[in-house]
């Protein structure tokens, strides 16, 4: 077993640290502060083939296994929880999907335009009655011709308004299963500008403030028969495979956010002085911070092992990576809303004060621990591989 | 087109510096990074290769471990790496360095070698125009722009206060500075494609025309009396006066220290 990374990896996560510091990192308050989409930022990342790190070649992607876009989220995120999300949402959920499971005309027309960022991607599963309850799906597909016409609304979506190309999932009929009529679902690729398919509000969030997070509204939209992803009711398959990859993403968000926080502690706790001693000196200051760094560390390997075991799938179909997804998702967000929180407490009163990055960087933790899947969620898939 | 770009593996001034028992550099244990210089020559070059299609190869001269500086390059667009390596030629000065690189480039056909200024290891800004005198080409150093006319290059140089536009024929040599434009970053997949690309290796026996009184330590001229690591400065001296009397006071100590 062999816990170092490659030259490859270590060369990647430099290009990524270094992107992060000089490119991202400058304008992280501001993208909080003003809520504003950071599109310059995602334009540079799709130059840099940071939008389709984990997309074949054949498609204009990078090639690259899931540890490499791991490490990207994650170094983003370690100075900008917004960016990283941005990224996350575009890769895990609309790409990932579309690779997987797109038929070979999907995979020509989507997949080189989001692999260089020349598209960006968005992934609709969320209803107002159906978060948790994935199956409370309310938005309808009907067959019309060659049409698929769609109506009702997603919310909470992340990159909502900016992106082009959406995955959305809806209802398709009703199966009879084990005795009982469940719903049909299916997934479908939507594109900005189809007639029919509007915004709703735009959400006022309490962290990860720069992402565009909006309602999505179909209204008799009307979308070509071949935009149907995957087979016909075979939606909430392809919803659930997904998010088990975008919680691989996720959890890289909140392990970063995590690293981040603890860096910016460490480097406070050198200068700040009370008592005529930087506080560093203090014991409870050293000892906050071992735990801190442990438990980064110790959700560093989850997130990691996640990412080879998603690799390993991608060579054998058979693997699954579900529950080292939930395990990786559900410890890293708790840690970095723990590691955030105590950042906070160690910076004292100026923890805060909106100016000092640790304020910014609890409040984006908050959501990792709610989004694609809350911690309750991923303890209900960790429990039910454990009591099968 | 063929261009060729030597670059350099530096020690991270970020991080410590470390000595041999002999006063040169402990490359194998310091945190290393591309010579910054170097770096916008290779940025310089392939803008070359963006506009004209040129050939890049990049040569270093180091430790077997300086190879990670080639991949860098490759990560970012070079076409080839060429590694000099070999026990004979370590603890190299200025003279010995470029009685190296030129050594190596005999080998290679080019219209144009780019190196940087100067290293932030050496802060010497010898190398370059060294291997040009070797060599038998021009050379254009401190460049702050370069444009391709022809068979010829016309290159703005840098002085203190202005510029000079110099024109010169191909093959020549031009020096860079960190300041000639803004190097790109390299892209994952160009990472994992750089470690898969073969790094050529040469040695002592593949360096053409040079002699051995002119490699490695024994080659050079250069010696170290002494070197340590930087002393820190001290907190200097602070005084608070109305700004026409500042002026005055921070003038006479220039004077005073002959600055000015």
């Amino acid at each position: 077993m062999d816990f170092s990374l490659s030259k490859e990896h270590e060369m990647a996560r430099r290009l990524f640290q270094e992107f992060a510091q000089n490119e991202v990192k400058p304008l992280a308050q501001e993208v909080d502060e003003t809520e504003k989409f950071p599109r310059e930022t995602v334009d540079k990342m799709a130059k840099l083939g940071f939008l389709g790190i984990p997309v074949s070649k054949e498609y204009e992607g990078q090639g690259c296994d899931p540890l490499t876009y791991v490490m990207c989220v994650e170094e983003l995120s370690k100075v900008c929880g917004t960016t990283g999300v941005i990224v996350s949402a575009h890769t895990s959920l609309c790409v990932d999907p579309i690779q997987t499971y797109g038929t070979p005309e999907q995979k020509a027309k989507y997949l080189p335009d989001l692999a260089t960022g020349r598209k960006l991607g968005a992934f609709g599963l969320t209803e107002p009655g159906a978060g948790t309850d994935a199956q409370g799906q309310q938005t309808k597909a009907v067959l019309d011709g060659d049409e698929w016409v769609l109506n009702g609304s997603k919310c909470f979506i992340t990159n909502g308004k900016e992106a082009d190309v959406y995955i959305i999932i809806a209802v398709t009929g009703t199966v009879e299963k084990r005795g009982k009529m469940m719903k049909e679902i299916s997934a479908f690729i939507v594109e900005k500008g189809t007639p029919g398919f509007t915004f709703g509000t735009k959400e006022k969030k309490m962290g990860i403030r720069g992402s565009s997070t909006y309602e999505l509204i179909f209204t008799d939209c009307r979308i070509p028969k071949e935009n149907l992803l995957g087979q016909k009711g075979k939606g909430f398959g392809i919803a659930m495979h997904t998010l088990d990859g975008g919680r691989i993403g996720i959890a890289a968000q909140a392990l970063g956010i995590a690293e981040g926080a603890l860096e910016t502690t460490i480097e406070y706790v050198k200068e700040r002085k009370q008592f005529g001693r930087a506080i560093g000196a203090f014991q409870n200051t050293q000892f906050q911070l071992a735990d801190m760094a442990t438990k980064v560390e110790a959700a560093k390997a989850l997130v990691y092992k996640a990412a080879m075991k998603k690799a390993e799938y991608q060579t054998n179909p058979k693997v699954s990576y579900s529950v080292e997804a939930a395990m990786a998702k559900l410890y890293a967000a708790e840690v970095a809303m723990e590691v955030t929180t105590k950042a906070v407490q160690l910076h004292g009163g100026y923890g805060y004060i909106r100016e000092y990055d640790v304020e910014r960087m609890m409040r984006d933790a908050k959501i990792t621990e709610i989004y694609e899947g809350t911690s309750e969620v991923q303890r209900m898939v960790i429990s039910g591989s454990l009591l099968k | 087109m063929k261009v060729v770009v030597c670059i350099k593996q530096v020690p991270d001034t970020k991080g410590g510096v470390k000595f041999n028992p002999d006063g040169t550099l402990d490359r194998g244990a310091m945190l290393t990074i591309m010579n910054p210089d170097d770096k916008a020559g290779l940025e310089a070059a392939l803008r070359l290769k963006d506009q004209y299609g040129a050939e890049v190869t990049v040569v270093t001269m180091g430790l077997p471990k300086a190879e990670e500086v080639l991949r860098e390059a490759l990560a970012m667009g070079a076409d080839k790496g060429i590694l000099v390596t070999d026990r004979v030629l370590g603890g190299a000065d200025t003279w010995a360095t470029s009685q190296t690189l030129a050594g190596a480039i005999r080998n290679l056909e080019y219209d144009l070698i780019i190196t940087g200024r100067q290293a932030i290891d050496g802060d010497t800004a010898q190398v370059g125009p060294q291997i040009s005198e070797h060599l038998g080409i021009p050379v254009i150093s401190y460049a702050q722009n370069i444009k391709i006319d022809g068979d010829s290059v016309i290159v703005e140089r840098q002085y203190d206060d202005r510029y000079h536009v110099l024109k010169a024929k191909m093959p020549c040599l031009i020096t860079a500075l960190s300041e000639l434009n803004e190097p790109r970053y390299m892209t994952p997949g160009g990472i994992f494609d750089a470690y898969q690309a073969e790094i050529t290796v040469w040695g002592r026996a593949d360096l053409v025309d040079v002699d051995d009184s002119n490699l490695g330590l024994k080659g050079s001229p250069t010696q170290i009396a002494r070197a340590s690591d930087k002393v820190r400065k001290g907190a200097g001296e602070k005084v608070t006066l109305e700004p026409d009397e500042a002026v005055n006071y921070i003038v006479d100590k220039l004077k005073t220290k002959h600055v000015i």
